[in-house]
């Protein structure tokens, strides 16, 4: 049991981990992505005194 | 613009059903342990925790009686954000009092140490303290801002009617169980875990809720991508309960005992406490507290995350790394050495992704550096980021095997949590709350920017003594223990050390008393606020209000 698990973890435990955080470098450094990430900082500015779907419809202050 | 009375309320529905039987449930079990518990203190403590459920019980009839919990989804919950604040506050308040107490214990043993009252030994009191500035009051700033974000970043309300109030309520009856716990002397002694078996599972119930209100928020967003406060929110949540769930099991001796006995035994044991008291400082201490960062210093200095993309390695590279660190904790013990040295490389990798986020939270305030001379809110942020990347660079230098010969089981050791703990944690929560109480009561700012101020350089001196005298008390001491005479022999007995760390502990109890003098200023202050003694106040910034625009 012990031999198996461990392993597992020395080969595709590593592989998987690396790969994954390679998706994750690939996607966070994707220029295609910059405008999205532009956006995304600035949600806590853009926040509302009301939950979206209100705002919407009473008023749009802010 | 929306009546008070015409408000819409849930009634009594399936959710209200569920947490009632939960209740019942509870207070039964209660009632059988203050009947027939295996032991004394079992007895005892029912009764306290019994007296939380019935409270519980009580508190639903009144609000269904009243036609429920609201849950307008035209509205944020801010009721319960309120609920923490003070929550917090309070927990603040009584942690940091009983951390001042045991500080004096350790400079005058003789305090409070009465045979006819082990309650108030430093044994029991310690993990009061620990868990009541990690648990109470950490926790309860989690929980508070947490329901916070989520709902500002996502534009849409807390979701789960009466849930989330079962887990606030829920979350303070633990923190009351523990802690009467720890003075009747209930503890299973796993530092940080201190907890026996039934609080441990009441946790988990409260926890388990908490992901679900957390998850079902973010499900409804109207928000399309998750902010990444939220992630790192998400994070604490579900590596805390993995923590939790795995490092408490155990057996009971009983089902109506206060006594268990752990699922691991020897080095397995050991080392499973620390993948548990590591993590808990890298989830619960970092990654919870960095969600705040991410959100409150640019909120309160109106600029955007200095690099968004930064945000995302920092999180996942955080997450990545941290886990593999904690047998930093056991070195030169029974632990493999090579499980050490692993512990030992992760550490020092985490320089990366902690370096990362302290310049992404300092860098965020570029163009607005002047706002650290006018508002001591964002001064009090920095300073906390600030702290952030000091005991991040200062604990893998400990890791390092060599170093931690000399460091581990000295007061170098509570030095470099109290600089973690005091600096970063504590006063990003602070100012946290600062931002948080005249956004929820809709004041124009808090009630004294003096005591702001006052408040910030008391408490920084106050670390400062703290984390200065540890050092020295915790450098001589590691020296002191090395030391052999030409002869061989040991150069000073235990008791010598003890001699000579005594001006320090006296410096480190003023240092703590200042902290605490600093967080009595803050609750006068915030009940000034809350109370409408806010005229024409200097704390004028309150960017949650179109009408009024900070001062330039």
């Amino acid at each position: 049991m012990y031999e198996m698990l461990s392993s597992f973890a020395q080969t595709w435990g590593l592989i998987g981990f690396v790969a994954l955080f390679a998706g994750v470098l690939v996607y966070a450094l994707w220029p295609k992505n910059q405008d999205k990430f532009d956006d995304a900082a600035r949600v806590p500015l853009e926040d509302d005194a009301r939950p979206a779907a209100a705002s919407a419809t009473e008023d749009n202050h802010g | 613009m929306t009546a008070l009375a015409g408000r819409p309320k849930t009634g009594l529905d399936a959710n209200a059903m569920i947490v009632g039987g939960i209740l019942l449930l509870g207070a039964l079990w209660s009632l059988f342990a203050a009947a027939s518990g295996a032991d004394a203190n079992m007895r005892l403590h029912a009764w306290v925790i019994g007296a939380g459920f019935v409270l519980g019980l009580f508190g639903m009839v009144g609000v269904y009686s009243n036609g429920g919990v609201e849950r307008d989804p035209a509205q944020y919950n801010e009721t319960i954000v309120k609920y923490g604040v003070i929550a917090s506050m309070f927990w603040a308040i009584a942690g940091l009092l009983v951390g001042v107490i045991i500080a004096c214990q350790l400079a005058w043993p003789a305090l409070l140490s009465w045979d006819a009252l082990p309650q108030l030994n430093f044994g029991r009191l310690r993990p009061v303290h620990t868990s009541a500035v990690i648990f109470a009051f950490g926790g309860n700033v989690l929980i508070a801002t947490s329901f916070y974000v989520v709902q500002r970043t996502t534009r849409a309300r807390l979701a789960g009617g009466v849930w989330p109030w079962f887990v606030f309520w829920g979350y303070q009856l633990f923190i009351v169980v523990a802690a009467t716990g720890y003075l009747l002397g209930i503890t299973q002694s796993k530092e940080y875990a201190e907890p026996e078996w039934y609080a441990d599972l009441w946790l988990t119930i409260v926890w388990v809720a908490y992901l679900l209100v957390f998850l079902g928020t973010l499900a409804k967003r109207k928000e399309p991508h998750i902010y990444v406060a939220n992630w790192f929110y998400l994070a604490f949540i579900v590596t805390i309960a993995l923590l939790h769930v795995v490092n408490n099991l155990a057996m009971p001796v009983s089902f109506l005992g206060s006594r268990s006995y752990a699922a691991f035994s020897g080095v397995q044991d050991a080392l499973t406490q620390w993948w548990y008291g590591h993590n808990a400082v890298g989830f619960f201490l970092t990654a919870g507290f960095l969600a705040i960062m991410y959100y409150f210093i640019p909120k309160r200095a109106e600029r955007p995350v200095y690099s968004y993309r930064l945000s995302i390695i920092h999180f996942w590279a955080l997450i990545f790394i941290y886990i593999w660190a904690g047998p930093h904790h056991l070195h030169y013990t029974a632990l493999p050495e090579w499980a050490q040295t692993l512990g030992m490389t992760f550490s020092i990798m985490l320089w990366m992704p902690s370096w990362g986020g302290m310049i992404n939270g300092l860098m965020t305030l570029s163009g607005a550096w002047d706002k650290l001379r006018t508002d001591p809110v964002i001064r009090m942020l920095v300073v906390s980021v600030a702290f952030y990347g000091m005991s991040t660079f200062e604990g893998p230098v400990m890791s390092v095997r060599a170093v931690n010969s000399l460091s581990h089981y000295t007061d170098w050791t509570i030095g470099h949590v109290h600089s973690g703990a005091l600096g970063w944690v504590g006063f990003i929560s602070f100012g946290a709350i600062y931002c948080l109480v005249p956004w929820l009561w809709k004041r124009k700012g808090m009630f004294s920017r003096a005591l702001i101020e006052w408040h910030f350089w008391i408490a920084t001196l106050g670390i400062l003594l703290y984390i200065t005298s540890m050092w020295v008390s915790g450098i001589m001491q590691g020296l002191m223990w090395r030391s052999y005479d030409s002869l061989g022999f040991l150069e000073y007995s235990f008791v010598q050390t003890v001699e000579a760390m005594h001006p320090s502990y006296i410096i480190r109890a003023l240092g703590g008393l200042m902290y605490l003098t600093g967080a009595l200023l803050m609750a006068w202050n915030v009940y000034k606020t809350i109370k409408g003694d806010v005229a024409d106040t200097e704390d004028a910034v309150n960017p949650q209000s179109a009408a009024i625009q900070p001062a330039e």
